[in-house]
């Protein structure tokens, strides 16, 4: 119990202390305010960093699991492809189903570029197989050697053309809320070291009469640490509490399906950008001590 | 037991004090004269570790103040009060948290020095004052305020810096039988001042030495003027 107390203690300092310095106005202001505003940038770039780890998570696994076969063959052949391709494939290990997409299907797909009112029929398009994988242990190579045998017009696309550059791009996309939370996280240091080091050039007189009466550079840093590190953690509650409600009112996927309407946190992640106000709160501790002792190094 | 030995101070690339050596026994009481900027107060101050020597040593209980780390001057100065020239209080507090300052720098609650704190104002003769703020008080009540200030922790050493230097003679009379009292008391005392009037007048209380210092260096004036 000691133990925890005495880090309380280091952490919170003495109130006592607290009282000698006198009230900071403007610095203590100046801290709480910008350590509220990054700490609602920080929600944001912690929403971005937590959904584009979800999304590459999603695309990784869901894309990963599923393949595609497109049969390209003269219209007399392709009905007889597609069921070579069926068969072989119900014979595959690790193939959990594999269907031959409609016409309606396919033309739904096509709807984006063509218009719905596409005569699927009567172009020359390819015929699409959906198959999904059982567990991991489909043999892609060895199917794509079969299917050149048994129907020559099959190509089989397991996706990671197109899949890499996707989950690459959510990669970047965290790697780069990471640096953010990281420029935000020093952009506050310096924000809250220079408040400190404007309080303590400020209270320079008073900063003397406590060296003069015996005071010890701990006892006088912890007064203005105890202050900037309160001062941080409470602004910063408030812009995380703002910052969450505004990725909560983000519009959600179900309004447009989309990327950006993914932006947010879900279930447990919410308990993620709680320690915002502990982070800023340390990093206030840490540069105020490191202001107040290295000032207090320079005066008798 | 504070001992001077061989002491130099130079700041600019001049020399304000110079071989100075000097020991004050326990329970003395020393005047330190000399005309303005002699050094007077460039002397308290490495007594008290607010400057260093940059030359000789400054040994106080046997201890170079030169080999004293941040936190041991802090120490040290517990047990020396002082009142310096220019009193500086903390604005924001009462005149009776200001003088609990040292006890509160020294992790002690004021709460439990609350007899002596009370005992203290009226020795000083400002237990009315105890609410004020220090921009309320005159030069006289401030200087005492200092006083009170430097003796709360019961330090062994009281050096006073021209403490009579703002006051009128009737103030300075009480502020010196107050400096008096605690050197009765068995305290080291010693202060720097320019008021002749002021060491003549204490003559028949105290048995003090006076130093004086002149060019740059360290004179003993006399124990009986």
């Amino acid at each position: 119990m000691k133990p925890l107390s005495s880090a309380f203690s280091f952490i919170v300092g003495d109130p006592q202390a607290d009282r000698v310095v006198p009230p900071t106005g403007f610095t203590a202001q100046l801290t709480s305010f910008s350590a509220g505003a990054m700490a609602f940038l920080a929600c944001f770039a912690l929403a971005l960093s937590v959904s584009s780890g979800r999304l590459a998570d999603r695309w990784s696994e869901e894309l990963a699991q599923s393949l595609t076969i497109r049969i390209s063959a003269p219209t007399e052949q392709l009905e007889a492809q597609t069921q070579a391709v069926l068969t072989v494939l119900e014979t595959t290990p690790g193939i959990r189903t594999a269907r031959a997409l409609t016409a309606d299907e396919q033309r739904a797909l096509l709807a984006p570029w063509f218009g719905g009112s596409l005569p699927v029929e009567d172009l020359p398009i390819p015929q699409l197989v959906d198959v999904v994988e059982e567990g991991g242990g489909l043999d892609v190579e060895g199917l794509r050697l079969r299917l050149q045998a048994e129907a020559p017009g099959a190509i089989v696309d397991d996706h990671s053309r197109w899949r890499r550059p996707l989950v690459e791009a959510a990669g970047r996309l965290r790697w780069l809320s990471v640096v953010s939370l990281v420029l935000i996280t020093g952009a506050m240091a310096a924000m809250v070291t220079l408040a400190a080091n404007a309080a303590l050039a400020a209270n320079r007189s008073v900063i003397e009469v406590l060296r003069q009466v015996g005071a010890r550079d701990a006892y006088i840093a912890q007064a203005f640490v105890r202050r900037f590190t309160l001062r941080a953690g409470m602004g910063a509650a408030v812009g995380t509490m703002a910052g969450m409600i505004a990725v909560a009112l983000l519009p959600s996927t179900d309004a447009a399906a989309g990327f950006l309407t993914d932006l947010g946190f879900r279930g447990l992640d919410w308990l993620v950008p709680a320690t915002i106000p502990l982070l800023a709160g340390a990093v206030a501790f840490a540069s105020t001590r490191v202001a107040a002792l290295r000032t207090l190094r320079t005066m008798a | 037991m504070i001992e001077l030995d061989k002491v130099a101070y130079s700041y600019g690339g001049g020399e304000l004090l110079s071989d100075i050596s000097l020991t004050v026994q326990p329970g003395s009481f020393h005047f330190l004269t000399g005309p303005s900027g002699a050094g007077k107060t460039t002397f308290l101050k490495l007594i008290y570790g607010d400057l260093l020597a940059t030359a000789g040593q400054v040994r106080l209980g046997g201890t170079d103040t030169r080999a004293m780390n941040r936190d041991q001057i802090a120490l040290m100065r517990r047990k020396i009060g002082v009142v310096p020239q220019n009193t500086q209080f903390l604005d924001h507090l009462r005149v009776a948290d200001n003088v609990a300052l040292p006890l509160m720098a020294s992790g002690r609650d004021a709460g439990d020095a609350q007899t002596n704190l009370d005992e203290l104002l009226g020795w000083v003769g400002l237990s009315n004052h105890r609410d004020a703020l220090p921009p309320q008080l005159s030069g006289g009540e401030r200087q005492r305020v200092a006083l009170a200030r430097a003796v709360i922790m019961a330090p062994d050493v009281i050096l006073a810096d021209e403490p009579t230097g703002n006051v009128d003679w009737d103030m300075s009379q009480r502020i010196l039988k107050l400096l008096i009292e605690l050197n009765k008391m068995g305290k080291t005392v010693m202060i720097a001042t320019h008021d002749m009037a002021l060491i003549r007048a204490s003559k028949a209380q105290v048995q003090a030495r006076v130093l004086r210092i002149a060019n740059r260096r360290l004179q003993l004036a006399g124990a009986d003027l």
